[in-house]
């Protein structure tokens, strides 16, 4: 933990060096995040409803996914952009080092610029909130904890799984994509709407719903009281990757020099 | 001690002729041809010696300098180092060498060296008495105090290079792969950095594996040369076994790859 603090240091010290860089970047990441909120807005004042969800449920559901996958991509930026890493040669000296290979990879890159982005993710969560009247227990801050914590663990679980394939190949990797910015796009909505196929599909296989739409219904009074606990069981998910990762680092054969 | 008995690695890779239809047929089937990088090659190196490692590109060099130091696992062979499997033991066994790979950087490209240097203190958890001990001594012999302040990107290739080594020996590793050191630099640095390893093998007792390309190096570091070639050891001993007649050890070692074939 030490070592990913000293890496977050570093990470903020050459970012100093390139200071409107950064800042053009949040606002770019900012304002595209910003263009979704319009059209959601725009739609739902046509519709007033998706599916028994209001405009403002909506854009909770929005709100919490997008700090969700912000938050993995800002930590697991290294996972997101391995092909390089791989392609580069770089992986090698993380290999000749006596730590931990998943940590190095993490501390190798990390985005601060997705602030952009999650600071429009908590106003849309905020306003949320603030609109639909939802009443505040000790059970729906858990929620939500929870909810931040197993989404962020799931996004990096896929992106873990990127990097993994990258040792397999490193051409046409482009599908992981649907898992990651796909599932923040259909995150706008609450899973339900896509079909009950699609539910159990998130339920059980990639477990999406687990972070999003079950906790949603209990933060909004309509869910059974273990909802707020399903993001833990969505953690489980991160096995899998992380044994994937296992193995590609196992296949590695490197790049000639 | 390092002990490399029979060992094989053999690459992939993946084939196709140039062209639209051809790239079109790989799609759909793909032809694979395997590359002996190494076959057979078996060494035993002491503590404290300086091993010059040399062949033409795509020799085997790389390969073997990355299975050493844990970074690739061959099919077959055996390969102790100090006792341990490298790729089995990788953690343990990396905390006790230093690389360096001439043509790729570890220092951060925009804070100052320093900074890097600190990281690398943290992930090799040296403590501090023994880090400030190591970092005078390095500077000292390689006069780095003036370039501690300039982030990477603002350094010479040649000043780059002796932070670089620097940075692989702050831990004080009991031995050292110095993948291509010099190449690039210019006579100064070059001399700089011969002269520096030299002082570290007699003094330090560091073992050193250097692969290179310039028989300068060769001359000035080395008194034992493992030549390889297509992946098998072609020569183990002294530079002077190929010198024979020739005028330089340049042409000594061209006329020596011709006379394999290679």
């Amino acid at each position: 933990m030490k070592l990913y603090g000293k890496y977050f240091a570093m990470h903020l010290k050459s970012l100093m060096e390139y200071k409107t860089s950064f800042f053009l970047t949040c606002i770019g990441q900012f304002l595209v995040s910003f263009n979704v909120f319009l059209g959601m807005y725009f739609m739902l004042r046509r519709f007033s409803t998706v599916q028994g969800f209001t405009y403002n449920e909506v854009l909770l559901c929005f709100g919490i996914t997008l700090m969700e996958f912000s938050l993995a991509e800002s930590v697991a930026r290294g996972f997101d952009t391995f092909d390089s890493m791989i392609r580069q040669g770089e992986f090698d000296r993380v290999l000749v080092r006596p730590r931990n290979e998943i940590l190095q990879v993490l501390g190798s890159r990390i985005e601060f610029s997705r602030i952009g982005r999650i600071l429009q993710a908590v106003v849309m969560f905020v306003y949320g909130f603030s609109v639909s009247k939802v009443h505040w227990t000790f059970g729906k801050i858990l929620a939500v904890v929870l909810m931040l914590i197993g989404g962020t663990v799931i996004f990096t679980g896929i992106f873990l799984v990127y990097a993994a394939l990258c040792f397999f190949t490193i051409e046409g990797l482009e599908f992981i994509n649907i898992f990651t910015d796909g599932a923040r796009e259909y995150g706008k909505y609450p899973v339900s709407i896509y079909g009950k196929r699609m539910l159990q599909l998130c339920t059980f296989v990639i477990p999406y719903a687990l972070i999003q739409y079950y906790p949603l219904l209990y933060l909004l009074d309509r869910g059974k009281p273990y909802y707020p606990l399903l993001p833990l069981a969505a953690c489980l998910f991160f096995l899998p990757c992380f044994l994937l990762w296992k193995l590609g680092v196992k296949h590695y054969t490197s790049a000639g020099s | 001690m390092i002990t490399l008995e029979h060992v094989c690695k053999t690459y992939q890779v993946s084939k196709r002729d140039a062209g639209f239809s051809s790239a079109l047929k790989a799609l759909f089937h793909r032809e694979y041809e395997y590359i002996h990088a190494l076959d057979d090659v078996s060494f035993t190196i002491q503590d404290g010696e300086m091993v010059g490692y040399i062949g033409p590109n795509g020799a085997g060099k790389s390969s073997t300098i990355k299975i050493l130091s844990g970074i690739l696992t061959p099919e077959r062979g055996v390969c102790l180092i100090n006792g341990l499997v490298p790729w089995k033991n990788r953690i343990e066994h990396v905390r006790n060498i230093g690389v360096v790979f001439g043509q790729r950087s570890q220092l951060w490209w925009d804070v100052p060296i320093a900074d890097s240097f600190e990281l690398l203190k943290e992930i090799y958890r040296i403590d501090d008495s023994l880090y400030r001990r190591n970092l005078e001594e390095l500077c000292a012999m390689l006069q780095l105090s003036d370039l501690l302040k300039t982030p990477a990107r603002q350094l010479s290739l040649g000043q780059r290079m002796r932070c670089e080594i620097a940075a692989s020996l702050l831990h004080s590793p009991s031995l050292l792969f110095l993948d291509e050191p010099t190449i690039g630099l210019d006579a100064v640095s070059k001399l700089a950095v011969r002269d520096f390893i030299l002082k570290l093998n007699q003094e330090k007792k560091t073992t050193v594996i250097l692969t290179t390309h310039d028989m300068q190096d060769i001359e000035a570091l080395t008194s034992r040369i493992i030549l390889i070639g297509k992946g098998s050891i072609l020569l183990d001993g002294n530079i002077e076994d190929i010198r024979q007649d020739y005028p330089s050890t340049e042409e000594a070692l061209a006329a020596f790859y011709r006379s394999h074939d290679l």
